[in-house]
C-alpha cells in the first residue's frame, strides 16, 4: 500500500517547513505571545495530514466496519484495516494480526494484565516492575496481583535515573510470570536497553511487556529487534487522534490468551448455550471500534515514516543536547534525570521555588510545561521530591524555543528574587 | 498590575519565604491534613481550642508559594476568633478565589487575606490557594478525615 503522502527522505530535516504541518502552532496565548508547546509528553499537536484524514473518514465514508454488505462499509473496513498494517509496519511486527487496537497505552497494559493474567499468573507468582514507570504501568500489575495472590516486585533505578540492571537477573525467580518496563520514561528521559533487558527475561522464562507510550514516537522501534512479548502505544502521543492506541502482542501469544471484553465482533457464533470466539486480533476488539482514531493513527504513522524517524530522532537529540545546555545555564537549576541515554524529557526542579509556581510563571510567557509528578510518584518519592517541572520536545521544537523557555526562566526568578 | 504581579504580590512571597506559624503549636488538640495529589502539596494544620475559641493555629507541610503563603496568612488570622466565625471567613475566602471574573468579590472583610483575590484569573491555582482552609474547615467540622483538593 502506498502512503498517503511522501516527503523527500534525503533532504535535511526542515523544522521551519515542517511547522508549517501543523496549524495550533500558529496560534497566540496569554495575550498575544506566540505559542511555544513544550508538553509534548503529555500530548503531542496534529498535523494537517492527520485532521484531514479524520474529516475525509467523516465526511467520505464513514460506517461501520466487518459486517456491512454496502460500500461505504467496505471502504470503512478496508481503511480500518489498512490502519492496521499501517501501525504493524511502523513497528515492524511479524504480522498485522498481531496488533490490536485499543483506546490508549493504558488499556492495552490493562489487556495483558487481565488476559494474559488468567493464563499464566497464580497466587505466589511475581510481576517485576521497574521504579520509574508510570502509574499505567504499575497499577494494572498491583491490581491482577491483588485478584491473584501474586507478588509485585520492583527493579531499582540510580540517583542518575538508569535502571539498575546488575539486579535484574535476581530478580528474575522462577516465579516470575512477566517483567513489565518502559523504553522511554516520561519522568525521566531515559531510554532503557530493553533488547538486553528481554535477552536476560528470556533466559530466565520471563515474558517482557515494553510500555512505549513515549518512545515511539522519538525514535524508530522494531518489536521484532527489540524482542519482547508485548508492546504498547498510544496515538495521541503519536501526533494522532485521543482514543486510539495499540498492542502489539507476539501472536502465539494472543492465540493462547482468552478474550479481555466480551461483545459484538469478537465472536464467531454465539448461541445461550455456548460461544464461540473470533480468531486474533477481532478477539481482543469487542464492540465498534474507534474507526476515525485507526483512519487519523494510520495517517500520524504514515507521516512520520514519510518523514524519517531517524530523522525525527536526530533533530530532537540536537535540541534535547542544546536544551540540557540552556537550563543548566540556569542559577539554582538541577536537572532530575541523567541518564546517559535520554530523549526527549527536560525534567527540573529549581531552589527555593515549587514547580507549579514555575509553571504559571512561564506560562504567563506563552510557554506550555507541565509540572507535578508526571504519573510517576514512585519516582519522586526516589529523588525524595513532590514534583518536578518538565519540558518534553517533539518534532516541530526549535532551539529558538528552548531560549524562550530560559527567558521565562529568568523571570521566575526575578518575581522570587 | 499584570495578572502574575496580583498572583505574586510581595505579602505573598514574603510569606512564602518567611511562613508565620509554621510550627505545632503547644497544646494543639485539632490537627486535619490537607493534600493535592496533582501538585503534591501537602500540609497539616494545628488547632489549639478552647471552649469555641481558637487560641492557637499553626502549619507544617510543603507546598507552593500560593499554598504555603495562604496556610500562613490564614493561621495569622484566625486566632483568637471563634469557630463560628474562622467558618465564616472560610466562607468568605472560598467565595472570593472563586468568584466568576466579572464579579466583585466583597474584600473589606477579608483584611490582608485579600491579597489572594488575584488567584481567581488563575483557574489551576484555586486548589492551592484553598487548600490550608478546607483542612481548616474540616477541622472546625470534626468531620475526623483528611481533605484533598483535585
Amino acid at each position: 500500500m502506498k502512503p498517503a503522502f511522501e516527503l523527500d527522505r534525503q533532504a535535511a530535516f526542515d523544522v521551519q517547513r515542517v511547522r508549517e504541518d501543523f496549524p495550533i502552532l500558529s496560534r497566540t496565548v496569554r495575550g498575544g505571545r506566540p505559542l511555544v508547546y513544550l508538553d509534548n509528553a503529555a500530548t503531542t499537536q496534529k498535523p494537517r495530514q492527520v485532521l484531514d484524514a479524520l474529516a475525509g473518514y467523516y465526511t467520505g465514508y464513514n460506517a461501520n466496519v466487518h459486517r456491512g454488505v454496502h460500500q461505504l462499509s467496505e471502504e470503512a473496513t478496508a481503511a480500518y484495516e489498512a490502519g492496521r498494517l499501517a501501525v504493524s509496519r511502523f513497528l515492524n511486527t511479524r504480522d498485522p494480526r498481531e496488533i490490536v487496537f485499543t483506546r490508549n497505552a493504558t488499556e492495552a497494559v490493562n489487556l495483558v494484565a487481565d488476559s494474559f493474567g488468567r493464563l499464566k499468573v497464580r497466587a505466589g507468582d511475581e510481576i517485576l516492575v521497574s521504579a520509574m514507570e508510570h502509574h499505567s504501568n504499575i497499577v494494572p500489575w498491583q491490581m491482577l496481583c491483588e485478584r491473584t495472590g501474586a507478588r509485585l516486585r520492583v527493579l531499582p533505578i540510580t540517583d542518575r535515573g538508569e535502571l539498575v540492571l546488575d539486579e535484574l537477573a535476581g530478580l528474575l525467580t522462577d516465579r516470575t510470570r512477566l517483567l513489565a518496563v518502559t523504553h522511554l520514561s516520561n519522568a525521566l528521559g531515559t531510554v532503557n536497553p530493553v533488547h538486553e533487558i528481554v535477552e536476560v527475561a528470556h533466559a530466565h522464562g520471563v515474558a517482557v511487556l515494553v510500555d512505549g507510550a513515549q518512545a515511539a514516537y522519538h525514535m524508530p522501534v522494531d518489536v521484532q529487534a527489540i524482542g519482547c512479548d508485548f508492546y504498547v502505544i498510544t496515538g495521541h502521543k503519536l501526533y494522532g487522534p485521543t482514543g486510539i492506541g495499540a498492542l502489539y502482542g507476539r501472536l502465539d501469544w494472543l492465540e493462547a490468551m482468552p478474550p479481555y471484553q466480551g461483545g459484538g465482533d469478537m465472536i464467531a457464533s454465539v448461541t445461550f448455550e455456548k460461544t464461540t470466539y473470533n480468531a486474533v486480533p477481532a478477539k481482543f476488539e469487542a464492540g465498534t471500534p474507534h474507526i476515525a482514531g485507526v483512519v487519523g493513527l494510520r495517517a500520524a504513522v504514515e507521516y512520520l515514516t514519510a518523514l524519517g524517524m531517524e530523522r525525527i530522532a536526530a533533530h530532537e537529540h540536537e535540541l534535547l543536547a542544546y536544551g540540557t545546555e540552556v537550563l543548566q545555564a540556569v542559577p539554582g537549576l538541577r536537572l532530575i534525570g541523567t541518564a546517559r541515554q535520554k530523549a526527549s524529557i527536560l525534567s527540573f526542579v529549581l531552589d527555593g521555588v515549587h514547580p507549579h509556581d514555575i509553571g504559571t510563571i512561564v506560562d504567563q510567557e506563552g510557554v506550555a510545561i507541565r509540572t507535578g509528578h508526571h504519573c510517576a510518584q514512585p519516582v519522586m518519592q526516589r529523588f525524595g521530591i513532590p514534583a518536578t517541572a518538565r519540558a518534553s520536545l517533539a518534532l516541530y521544537n526549535t532551539r529558538e524555543e528552548l531560549d524562550a523557555l530560559a527567558r521565562a526562566l529568568a523571570r521566575v526568578r526575578e518575581v522570587f528574587s | 498590575m499584570s495578572e502574575l504581579s496580583e498572583l505574586y504580590q510581595e505579602v505573598i512571597l514574603d510569606h512564602n519565604k518567611r511562613p508565620r506559624n509554621f510550627h505545632v503549636p503547644d497544646g494543639a488538640n485539632r490537627h486535619v491534613e490537607g493534600f493535592n495529589p496533582l501538585c503534591g502539596d501537602h500540609f497539616t494544620i494545628y488547632l489549639r481550642v478552647e471552649g469555641d475559641l481558637i487560641r492557637d493555629a499553626g502549619f507544617q507541610g510543603a507546598g507552593c508559594a500560593i499554598s504555603k503563603a495562604s496556610a500562613s496568612l490564614m493561621t495569622d488570622s484566625i486566632k483568637g476568633r471563634t469557630l463560628a466565625e474562622a467558618d465564616r471567613l472560610f466562607a468568605q475566602f472560598h467565595g472570593m478565589v472563586t468568584a466568576p471574573g466579572d464579579e466583585v468579590p466583597d474584600l473589606d472583610a477579608l483584611g490582608k487575606l485579600a491579597v489572594f483575590a488575584g488567584v481567581r484569573e488563575f483557574p489551576m491555582r484555586v486548589k492551592c490557594a484553598s487548600l490550608a482552609w478546607h483542612a481548616l474547615h474540616a477541622a472546625i467540622q470534626q468531620t475526623g478525615e483528611s481533605v484533598t483538593t483535585e
